[in-house]
């Protein structure tokens, strides 16, 4: 390959999905062996998270056509296309704010049991890597402004394999803490 | 103006900050050669405090009942040692001779990413530094290498030992994962234009299947380390089984990390050998094809070995029968391996300089560690031994017989291009003499300890064992031979890089591109490169009538 830096990105993002793999394995570990009552599903808002699916889903979508308008050095769209993926993302950020919000008024929380422990850490670790997907984002955007105007083709490319892992991760999230407990 | 511009990076030589002389040109540097010595220092530095918690222990059970340390200091000793070994003495030294011969191996002027490369190390040694601040804290981490939970926990372990553990670990673990990124990255991106893959030189190829290994297993570790942090620090009930966690889930995640790691160490250590084996035996390796693809299954199938750590726990038969074959599956490719290098050596003309000692004495005590891990796989003679001294000789005869002695074996054979100067052969005759005595001294008898039923893990023992005295303390003797024995080691390091035999650019009349520059290389390592068509390009230089197939 030539693009060291989208390669770099691929091996980096293949070891951190070891790393959700086990926060994964683990929560569906004690979803199945635990004799302890579910505290956590039962309240868990899924319609909200649904949204929130859909809103990181598209971000993924602007963020490759946004890619591809400054390939095609379609600067204003490309401008357009960033911002739209981070408010999409920032809404993200923000409906899990509410959840963990949500969830605190009703004591439930990482101490509280087992499952607390996992619905925090595992959507924990996810929200943070959002949160520096976010960041990554931003960065390039402002750099899309200041004087120097670099974005670099290794730069955008490894972000971009980024931010779909992080899409990508979240799917199987959704799926395992939100819709199995309704199955 | 266009919003799509390269980074101008530089595309030979690396700007570090070319002040010859002084401490800020290492601290500052991004040149590989001065990253690797410097791994390699911090692995010797933390060898030597190693070495010493190592002697404490044999003190301590030189007799039974003796009362040299605490209960409490014992716990914290054990744990530190293994720790130490294992992640800032084993790690850092085989990343390091990587650092320093992975580019050079492949006729490349730096790493990929040079700059990581610097992370990487400076991470490493932070955390261990965050490791052993812990004594400073007040208590260093008490429960083993492998940290048990709930053992771990906070009810059992109040003081802080434990989250310097945790802290400490993962961060050089996130150097561990720079340092593989980076060297595949390298390997697949930098490599001279005429060197297909499989003209990779042996010890490149073992470097770049660990570096996968090392990004399959390392987040593993990361995420379990996580986990016991957010149970101790938020009190989470992740590895708490009297709240609804449970422990053997931490002994999973462990292991599964844990295996892989053995492997980690090892690959590395096999890619050594095959380089220099065939060097001192003038002869190309014997099955290259072999060693390389199977370490390439090797790598795959230790992530599917971990139960045979947890035999003992009380899982079905049907799970210990599948864990059980597949541990003996390993065996056979590296059975495999150790023919591959002893017919190498048949019918070549060996020269017994200290490096190609160290590998033959690889090759005997490493297979006597195989057999004591065939030994694990079988199901019933593990529930025997398991949490006994056999498992502390077997883990002693893979690391120490095996690992050390490949990067003592290293050591000795690239101090030349490192230095520009020979290490003493003599000094280095006393070294492995003494060192592999002392060490067949401290650990054979302690398969016998392990199957009279002495327990590992624990701070004395009652005089009952069947001549636990007399075994006990040939194995403290065999460890002051070891400890004389490393002494004499970096007196030979310390004086032969002042006043050592000059050595050439290419001394031991090697065929791999590292010795087709000067010693010590230049900031720069090549100006240009000898003509690549074969898996020993200095060999078709040297014999332009008798030229190695072509492979391009
Ligand atoms: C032929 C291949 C091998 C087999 C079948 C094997 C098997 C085993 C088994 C079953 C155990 C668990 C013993 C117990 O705790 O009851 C074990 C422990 C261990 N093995 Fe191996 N092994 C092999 C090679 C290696 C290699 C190459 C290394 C390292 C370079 C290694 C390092 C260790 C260590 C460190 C432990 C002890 C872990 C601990 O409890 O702290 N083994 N081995
Ligand atoms: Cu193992």
């Amino acid at each position: 390959m030539k693009d060291k830096g989208k390669l770099l990105a691929l091996l980096f993002i293949g070891s951190e999905a070891f790393f959700f793999l086990t926060l994964l394995m683990t929560y569906i570990y004690f979803r199945r062996d635990t004799l302890i009552h579910d505290s956590v599903a039962p309240h868990l808002n899924v319609k909200r998270a649904a949204f929130l699916t859909i809103c990181l889903v598209t971000s993924s979508v602007t963020f490759m056509l946004s890619k591809k308008s400054l390939f095609k050095n379609k600067i204003r769209r490309f401008k357009i296309g960033m911002f739209i993926t981070m408010l999409l993302a920032a809404i993200f950020l923000l409906g899990q704010g509410k959840e963990y919000y949500d969830l605190y008024k009703k004591q439930i929380t990482i101490s509280r049991d087992i499952f607390g422990s996992n619905f925090f850490t595992l959507t924990g670790f996810h929200g943070l890597h959002v949160f520096l997907g976010l960041t990554c984002i931003s960065l390039l955007f402002a750099f899309s402004f200041s004087k120097f105007k670099i974005v670099t083709k290794a730069g955008i490319n490894g972000v971009e394999v980024y931010w779909h892992f992080v899409d990508g991760v979240w799917l199987f999230i959704f799926f395992y803490v939100y819709i199995t407990p309704l199955l | 103006m266009s919003l799509y511009q390269p980074i101008p990076e530089p595309k030979d030589e690396l700007p570090s900050p070319k002040r010859s002389t002084g401490l800020l040109s290492w601290f500052s540097s991004v040149d590989h050669k001065q990253i690797a010595i410097m791994y390699m220092l911090l692995a010797l530095f933390f060898f030597i405090i190693g070495g010493l918690e190592a002697m404490v222990i044999r003190i301590q059970l030189s007799m039974p009942q003796s009362g040299f340390v605490t209960p409490q200091t014992y716990s914290q000793i054990f744990t530190m040692h293994g720790t130490t070994m294992i992640f800032l003495v084993l790690m850092p030294s085989l990343i390091g001779l990587g650092t320093y011969f992975v580019p050079m191996m492949i006729g490349a002027n730096e790493m990929a990413f040079p700059r990581l490369n610097a992370f990487s190390f400076w991470i490493t040694c932070l955390g261990g530094f965050v490791l052993y601040f812990s004594f400073f804290a007040g208590n260093a981490p008490n429960a083993g290498w492998f940290n048990y939970a709930p053992l771990s926990e906070k009810p059992y372990t109040a003081n802080i030992g434990i989250d310097y553990y945790v802290i400490g670990l993962s961060i050089t673990g996130i150097g561990s994962i720079g340092a593989a990124l980076n060297f595949i990255t390298t390997v697949l991106t930098r490599r001279a234009k005429q060197m297909k893959l499989n003209m990779l030189p042996l010890f490149v190829w073992m470097v770049l299947v660990n570096s996968f290994l090392i990004l399959g297993a390392f987040p593993l570790l990361n995420s379990g380390l996580f986990m016991l942090l957010i149970d101790r620090q938020l009190d989470a009930h992740f590895f708490v089984p009297s709240t609804g966690g449970s422990a053997l889930v931490w002994q999973h995640i462990f292991w599964s990390f844990g295996h892989p790691e053995v492997y980690i160490l090892i690959l590395p250590a096999w890619g050594v050998i095959s380089e220099v084996i065939p060097v001192f035996s003038r002869k190309p390796i014997f099955g290259y094809a072999f060693v390389a693809v199977s370490s390439i299954a090797i790598g795959l199938l230790s992530f599917g070995v971990w139960m045979h750590h947890m035999f003992a726990i009380g899982m079905s038969n049907t799970v210990n029968a599948f864990f059980g074959a597949s541990s003996l599956l390993i065996g056979v490719p590296t059975g495999v391996k150790v023919i591959n290098w002893i017919a190498t050596m048949y019918k070549g003309s060996i020269r017994f300089t200290v490096a190609m000692l160290f590998c033959l004495l690889f090759l005997i005590n490493f297979t006597i560690g195989g057999l004591s891990g065939i030994s694990f796989a079988l199901v019933p003679v593990d529930w025997q031994l398991t949490d006994s001294y056999y498992v502390v000789a077997h883990l002693h005869y893979v690391f120490l017989g095996g690992t050390a002695f490949a990067v003592f074996a290293g050591v000795y054979y690239w101090f030349p291009k490192m230095t520009g100067r020979f290490l003493s052969e003599k000094l280095g005759k006393w070294h492995v003499w003494l060192f592999v005595t002392g060490f067949n001294m401290t650990f054979l008898v302690q398969h016998l300890l392990g199957i009279f039923g002495m327990p590992r893990r624990v701070y004395t023992y009652m005089d009952d064992l069947p001549y636990g005295f007399l075994l006990n303390g040939i194995s403290s003797a065999g460890a002051v031979l070891m400890f004389i024995a490393v002494a004499i080691f970096l007196w030979n390091l310390y004086i032969s890089y002042k006043k050592g035999k000059k050595a050439g650019p290419d001394p031991w009349n090697a065929w791999t591109l590292e010795w087709a520059t000067t010693s010590p290389p230049t900031l720069q390592n090549f100006k240009e490169l000898p003509p690549i068509h074969s898996r020993r390009p200095l060999w078709d230089l040297k014999h332009p009538e008798n030229q190695d197939k072509r492979l391009n």
